[in-house]
């Protein structure tokens, strides 16, 4: 994943200060959310409301993902009658979501995160549990 | 430092700016050299949990699947038995449906029965170390200064109602709500349903379905051959004559074989067939039943079990999760998209994290699992290497003594300053399981001996320089033990 390697390059380029994770938020049930709260760590590296908007809409990536629609349905009964053997050849709405919101990560991380010295890094690589993101100290840091 | 024998993991112990590419550079190259073929390894080989993977990380399930073969076997001898017996027979004097109903039925049983055995149930990967101790430090913050006690719990509010997550020693994580440790495949599983040892694996989130489709789809196959095998013996009864002898003419079909056989087998068969069937048929469609009623509450077998929201434990508790649709409560159950996998089983592991970062990587009681795990790739190498290291191992845990000889470069500033930092910045990284392994039946044949010694090293360890070292820090620079000889000779 390319996510990745920009992780890697970054982690040889500069110190990591420290790391911030967001956590999930289960107010609505156990749909993949996190919670928009803004962490103090951050607030000399960027701004609320760019933060804020980032963590909406991957918020709102994953409810795609889990939303419950007359796709989601169509696809559950064919996978069921074919004792979900379908599953192994074609890629899920999930999945697809998915790579939408690593390719969205990507983007926020070159645009936004990367020159301030931050780096998201995809829920998907830590269990979906969190959103961690580093803090470097290198603040000159731009790639 | 404050000293807290509860904490599970220091905050201290993690990379800090001071001490960042250099040790990684030395300890990967540490563990290149000894690994000769530098061939990428997989993250299902270091994976913690006791889970057997086949087909190069494509299939899980758990370790102990004693009951799984019984399954299949049961499934095997049944649609066997019927389709050698009384299919010719039916087919003869009813219809030719009568086989293809049941092959359909039984290729959708074991396909099922397959998917549920070998996918992920939904397992969590078990918290970075940074994670963890960001977790650490915020119970930390938010609790009061005074001792803790270990049951930790987190309340959140889902939907109206406060329901508490428990902190899980082994994954260092809250658990999410709904999800559960199997203690047997020593894993958090999301929306932990059971551990099913019919099917050899844990039901959870992401196999329900398929446990659901296989248990539904089994008692279709069992009521369809039990009222198969009572068809076939009624019209042989009906000739006049009784059912018992019935029993016994059935093998007069069966010209090739001996007489005095005929009799006895085929007897003895649709006996075996019936038998299987009828204990079978109430207590699966009791299951079906069972979890019909569970899925269209949106519930799982563990809450309901538990009684988490019948109303036991105070006024008021209602299921939080459920749509209060039964129609809605299926479709969210069956039919909501396939969530992904959580655990990257098939992803390399970076060079340098598997030494470093992860900390789930090179993990003591794993290396000699391996020779269990690895069932279809490495085989014998796997077993042999693990031997070969064992005895190393099993003298390179030296804890108690001075971290002087740890070949980590910049120790000595952190030496300087606390020595239990450093210490337990070694170990910080340690594997979150070890404890576990440490403390419940030893499932390896390999390290017993082992295990003895790692307690006393962690006891000498705890004794001489920090009350408060991880119980998992010992095993954390053990588990770097096989990295080089400097620790083996330091014992």
């Amino acid at each position: 994943m390319a996510e990745t390697h920009s992780l890697q390059d970054m982690r040889q380029q500069a110190a990591v200060a420290a790391k911030v994770f967001i956590q999930r938020d289960y107010t609505n049930g156990t749909m993949c959310q996190f919670q928009t709260k803004f962490p103090s760590e951050l607030e000399t590296k960027i701004d609320k409301q760019q933060f804020e908007e980032t963590i909406r809409t991957l918020n709102n990536l994953y409810a795609e993902a889990e939303k419950l629609g007359s796709q989601s349905f169509i696809e559950g009964c064919l996978a069921c009658l074919t004792a979900y053997t379908v599953f192994l050849c074609m890629e899920t709405h999930y999945e697809k979501v998915l790579k939408k919101i690593a390719k969205y990560i990507q983007e926020q991380n070159d645009k936004i995160y990367a020159p301030r010295g931050l780096l998201l890094t995809d829920p998907i690589e830590r269990g979906l549990r969190v959103i961690e993101i580093t803090i470097y100290e290198d603040r000159s840091f731009t790639r | 430092m404050k000293s807290r024998e509860y904490q599970q993991i220091d905050p201290q112990a993690l990379p800090t700016p001071t001490q960042t590419p250099l040790p990684h550079h030395h300890q990967a190259d540490g563990v290149d050299r000894r690994k000769e073929p530098r061939t990428p390894r997989r993250k299902w080989e270091v994976f913690p949990g006791r889970n057997r993977f086949f087909c190069d990380g494509r299939l899980m399930m758990a370790r102990q699947s004693g009951v799984f073969p019984l399954t299949l076997g049961l499934i095997f001898l049944t649609s066997g038995l019927f389709f050698m017996f009384d299919c010719p027979f039916l087919v003869k004097h009813l219809t030719r449906c009568i086989p293809a109903i049941g092959g359909v039925l039984f290729v959708f049983v074991l396909i099922t029965l397959l998917q549920t055995s070998f996918t992920d149930p939904g397992i969590l990967p078990r918290a970075t170390p940074e994670e963890a101790a960001d977790i650490e430090r915020q119970i930390d913050d938010t609790g009061n200064t005074s001792y803790r006690p270990p049951p930790r719990t987190k309340e959140v509010l889902i939907n109206q109602q406060v329901i508490k997550l428990k902190y899980c020693f082994t994954c260092k994580m809250f658990r999410p709500p709904r999800t559960s440790h199997c203690s047997l495949c020593d894993n958090c599983v999301e929306r932990f349903d059971h551990h099913c040892p019919w099917v050899g694996n844990c039901v959870g989130k992401r196999n329900y379905r398929f446990f659901y489709t296989f248990i539904v789809s089994l008692s279709f196959l069992t009521a369809f051959i039990f009222g198969c095998v009572t068809t076939h013996l009624a019209l042989r009864a009906q000739g006049g004559k009784g059912l018992v002898f019935a029993l016994q003419e059935s093998p007069g079909r069966y010209p090739y074989m001996p007489n005095v056989f005929k009799l006895s087998l085929t007897h003895l068969f649709t006996a075996v067939e019936l038998a299987i069937c009828f204990f079978s048929v109430w207590s699966i469609l009791g299951l079906s039943g069972f979890h019909t009623y569970l899925v269209a509450s949106n519930l799982t077998t563990n809450e309901d079990i538990k009684g988490s929201w019948s109303g036991k434990t105070g006024e008021g508790v209602t299921n939080p999760y459920s749509h209060r649709n039964i129609i809605i409560n299926c479709c969210s159950v069956l039919c909501a998209p396939m969530p992904p996998s959580l655990i990257d089983r098939r992803g390399f592991l970076p060079a340098d994290e598997s030494a470093q970062t992860s900390g789930v990587d090179i993990e003591l009681p794993n290396l000699n699992n391996k020779s269990e795990i690895n069932v279809c790739t490495q085989g014998t190498k796997g077993l042999l290497e693990s031997a070969a290291l064992s005895p190393l191992l099993a003298t390179s845990c030296p804890q108690g003594k001075p971290q002087t000889a740890l070949p980590c470069p910049d120790n000595s500033p952190a030496l300087k300053s606390d020595p239990s930092l450093e210490l337990s910045q070694r170990c910080g990284r340690a594997h979150p399981n070890s404890k576990t392994y440490g403390s419940t039946s030893p499932p390896l044949r390999t390290n017993t001996g082992l295990h003895k010694h790692k307690r006393a090293a962690s006891h000498t360890a705890r004794l001489t320089f920090d009350p408060h070292v991880s119980p998992d820090g010992d095993h954390g620079s053990k588990a770097r033990g096989h990295q080089g000889t400097k620790f083996a000779t330091l014992h």
